[in-house]
């Protein structure tokens, strides 16, 4: 489609009024993905965006491509079928922690384990919204909603390190807000041949207003945000403060400079480290003992599930170039009646 | 061995021996569950198939893979009727019993009939095994088998000194005895060897070439033993069976279902996305479908029945015939994700092959209970189609019907098989390629005036798009569509004529319905009405029946949503005196949803 116009992140608008509350973290994640779009030159007649259940999946709704917003939990099902049946198309899942962690667990850690070609976009607000506030599998220990009105007892999941343990090959952390970050993750997550997984810091302000708030208002991030750059040292407070790894491989705080650590002590990033024991030790990392990462933890690269179908079929048809339904049905013992 | 047995003295081998003729022999193999039965009796039931005989086969196999030997809950067992005229089930009670352990027998005997031939391997007869069968006294000794025609044998041993030198190891020549009984059965009912040959040695040969040698002489072994052992004092013949003219071949209803699969989605002229989850005893269709990469067949297994629902129902979004295929169980957890392809409005084929139920029920053992699950078993007002195949070879022409409708009436469809069909077999005569009419799928490519809930004014059927059609790119969901647009709507009347158009469409289906057939007269006395594979017993008793002076008729229903149209004669139908409606579970689900009044949906 090399003659089509350049698209611009209108074209991506679909004529539906946005439903979301107004101030939710959403509405900034879709203009980043619209803005992606555009930049990436996305064709929207090869893409398809498939969505579960909850605030978040209404997302398809709002974009000019096809889309299927589909039942909860399930988007990486249908969008495995479509994906290793038509291995051409864009497919994207949008799905929430709620959806994704809690009801449809299971496939979202076989859609890791498989690496199919999808791009997988996790709004993680902790809290179940659209049903109107309920404690989620990321809410944090002790929260009070109104089905935990003594507070949660339950252990929350990190969706990094999930995902991590169920072999994730593209991993990565951005905010809703901070909307150059997000774009660039996009576009990683885009450009990555494997299921790439974004888990995208979305504030809920009706039910959950302020979820990140310690990470990311303007006075904290610099010192509760450790941007991870390939290749660079895992620096941040302004470049003051540094992540090192001991003997036992468990990272610590250090402060860097003269008469610090210095600089040749801090790690530097490396998000294409074979074992995933590295980016999961990153995971680990986490308000308020420490600095929380947000970037890309692991982008590996593994043969993908859709490709390996679909190479076998290629396989079969060669092998068998006389394969039609006469042949099909005349299988095993065939006798004839006169 | 049922009616006219005529000597007839016929010399068909070497040793002259009287020849008893017979129109038709129940036979069941019964042993440990790793006695090979199963394996036994598809090979008898090919080699009848090749002698053509018509017939009907029943496996019946515990669900412990390997039961601990010897007990009575390890038993596994395979009944086969062969006959010279058209057969319509296994049969109610074996004529012959081959018995390969006392636990064997005990289970089985009480279905033999009066007088019935009793084969037994007497070396598995010992006290540790008595005991297992929870016999009191030997039942070779104790006289309490007198009545039957016995022929105790030496199974075991005689396999042993058969394969004295073949070098194999003794557990591996204790589990070729299989192939002695095999060899006993088919001396005494005159069956080619050469088929049960050719199988042993396709089999084996490749893998356990030395398995394949040891097998071929103790099937040989038994035969001969047949001829000269003289414990057999007649040897008895099933004449062919006068069938329509063909080539045939034999088959299970999962094959049959597999392969119908695949011949509808070639005659959609779409590629096929089959995905599963292990199940009893849907998993063969998995099985054989993973064989037809070269055929146009994709299969994926994945990580649970919603998976393999949603992964179908993505193929088809994406273009392709989506289909899965579970037990009533499984199918459970599919229903949401059916619910959703009723909203979507896209193909997909559900196979259901039903077991006993509630719950994991009886996972190896048939039952046709889930009818209502698949009229009913959805949230909402969500109606899909629902048809049923009545014998294993059925099962084919159901499979294909199920890929036209879901393809043509935009809709799941739901084909319904049981456990009964899946394992049991019959001669299928293959179909000529000029026999079957191809029914290509449409694709919308147009974007002028598109509308994705558009409707085709016969069929109710909205357009399908390919994701990637340029200028096309639209959106559906499991929210109320509205009922053009297919934008999300809320309102009440446009709900309303949602459900209607759903319910229509499924109605709209018998357009391509012809009338029902009545097996009998149109006014009678008792009208038997049934669906599935109650088919061929209802047929025989029904048939019986008419033989002996009865005013009863018989209806079968394949389709059961939307149910057939009325039929030309209006009094056809019309409730008789009794109207009995069996099918294989307690309750008769038919006869409390679909009663002849017909009001379907």
């Amino acid at each position: 489609m090399g003659s089509e116009i350049k698209l611009k992140k209108k074209d991506f608008q679909s004529d539906q009024d946005v439903r979301w509350c107004p101030g939710c973290g959403d509405y900034s994640i879709l203009a980043q993905v619209q803005k992606s779009f555009a930049e990436l030159g996305v064709n929207r007649d090869e893409t398809v965006i498939i969505s579960g259940i909850g605030c978040s999946s209404r997302f398809p709704y709002y974009m000019t491509t096809y889309g299927m917003h589909s039942i909860h939990g399930r988007a990486p099902t249908f969008a495995t079928g479509l994906k290793v049946s038509r291995p051409e198309l864009n497919v994207w899942v949008i799905t929430g922690d709620g959806d994704s962690l809690s009801i449809g667990g299971n496939h979202l850690i076989h859609a890791m384990r498989r690496n199919v070609n999808l791009k997988i976009l996790l709004f993680n607000n902790r809290i179940y919204g659209l049903t109107k506030g309920q404690y989620s599998p990321t809410s944090e220990t002790g929260k009070r909603t109104p089905s935990t009105p003594l507070g949660s007892v339950d252990n929350p999941f990190d969706p990094v390190s999930v995902v991590l343990g169920a072999g994730a090959t593209f991993v990565a952390r951005s905010i809703d807000t901070d909307t150059k970050h997000l774009q660039e993750m996009i576009k990683r997550a885009h450009a990555h041949k494997g299921t790439a997984i974004i888990e995208i810091y979305q504030n809920c302000n009706v039910f959950n207003d302020g979820a990140f708030v310690q990470i990311t208002n303007k006075d904290a991030k610099e010192e509760q945000q450790l941007r991870l750059v390939h290749g660079e040292p895992m620096l941040f407070a302004g470049g003051t403060k540094g992540i090192r790894f001991n003997q036992l491989g468990v990272p610590e705080v250090v402060e860097v400079g003269e008469g610090k650590t210095s600089l040749d002590a801090i790690c530097k990033h490396d998000e294409t480290m074979d074992t995933p024991a590295y980016a999961f030790t990153l995971a680990q990392l986490r308000y308020p003992d420490h600095p929380t990462p947000v970037g890309v933890f692991r982008a590996v690269s593994r043969p993908t599930y859709d490709d390996a179908v679909n190479e076998q079929t290629q396989r079969a048809v060669a092998a068998k170039p006389s394969a039609d339904l006469s042949s099909l049905w005349h299988q095993g013992e065939v006798w004839e009646a006169e | 061995m049922a009616t006219s047995s005529t000597p007839t003295g016929q010399d068909m081998s070497a040793t002259p021996r009287p020849i008893i003729e017979v129109d038709s022999v129940v036979i069941r193999f019964a042993g440990d569950s790793g006695d090979g039965m199963q394996l036994t009796g598809s090979e008898f039931t090919k080699a009848s198939a090749v002698a053509g005989n018509d017939l009907s086969t029943l496996p019946d196999y515990p669900a412990e893979i390997r039961a601990p030997t010897g007990t009575l809950f390890g038993v596994s067992g395979f009944q086969l009727q062969f006959a010279s005229h058209q057969v319509f089930t296994p049969g109610d009670q074996p004529d012959v019993l081959v018995a390969m352990n006392p636990a064997a027998l005990k289970t089985n005997l009480p279905d033999l009939v009066t007088s019935g031939s009793l084969i037994v391997n007497t070396a598995a007869f010992t006290k540790p095994n008595l005991t297992k069968a929870k016999y009191e006294s030997n039942p070779l000794e104790d006289g309490s088998l007198e009545g039957y025609q016995v022929f105790p044998v030496d199974v075991t041993g005689l396999t042993k000194e058969c394969l004295k030198d073949s070098g194999l190891n003794a557990k591996s020549i204790d589990r070729c005895k299989n192939f002695f009984a095999l060899g006993m059965t088919f001396w005494m009912f005159n069956r080619p060897i050469e088929p049960a040959l050719k199988s042993i040695n396709d089999k084996f040969r490749k893998k356990k070439p030395e398995l394949a040698d040891a097998n071929i002489q103790v099937f040989k072994a038994g035969y001969h033993y047949g001829e000269t052992a003289e414990i057999f004092t007649q040897s008895v013949q099933v004449k062919r069976a006068e069938i329509a003219p063909g080539k045939y071949r034999n088959i299970m209803g999962n094959s049959a279902t597999a392969i119908g699969l695949v011949t509808g989605a070639t005659l959609a002229e779409l590629p096929l996305l089959y995905a599963g989850y292990p199940i009893t005893p849907a998993s063969t269709i998995l099985h054989e479908l993973s064989r037809y990469r070269a055929y146009g067949a994709t299969t994926i297994q994945v990580e649970d029945e919603i998976a393999a629902a949603g992964a179908a129902i993505g193929a088809s979004f994406g273009g392709s015939i989506g289909v899965t295929a579970s037990s009533g169980p499984g199918v459970a957890l599919k229903a949401e994700a059916m619910g959703l392809a009723v909203s979507l409005e896209l193909p997909l084929v559900v196979v259901n092959v039903q077991r006993g139920g509630p719950s994991t029920g009886l996972p190896t053992k048939t039952e046709q209970s889930d009818l209502l699950q698949m009229l009913y078993g959805r949230n909402g007002e969500s109606p899909v189609a629902v048809l049923s195949a009545r014998t294993p070879g059925d099962c084919f022409d159901c499979a294909i019907e199920a890929v036209r409708i879901a393809v043509k009436y935009m809709t799941p469809v739901v084909l319904m098989t049981d456990g009964y069909l899946a394992n049991g077999a019959e001669p299928w005569r293959i179909p000529k390629l000029s026999d079957i009419a191809p029914f290509p799928a449409k694709f919308r490519t147009d974007p002028e005036n598109f509308f994705p809930y558009e409707r085709d004014e016969k069929t109710l059927a909205r357009p399908w798009v390919k994701p990637g059609t340029p200028g096309l790119a639209h959106r559906v969901g499991g929210l109320e569509k509205d009922a053009l647009t297919g934008h999300v709507s809320y309102d009440p009347e446009n709900h309303q004529k949602m459900c209607e158009l759903r319910r229509d469409k499924i109605l709209r289906i018998q357009q391509e319905l012809g009338p029902i057939e009545v097996n009998g007269e149109h006014e009678g006395e008792v009208l038997v009405i049934g669906w599935g594979s109650t088919y061929g017993a209802i047929t025989k008793s029904v048939n019986e029946l008419r033989e002996g002076g009865a005013k009863v008729s018989h209806v079968h229903l394949r389709w059961l949503n939307p149910l057939h149209p009325h039929p030309p004669q209006p009094q056809a139908l019309r409730p008789t005196p009794w109207t009995a409606r069996p099918a294989r579970s307690r309750c008769g689900t038919v006869a409390r949803s679909r009663s002849p009044g017909w009001d379907a949906t």
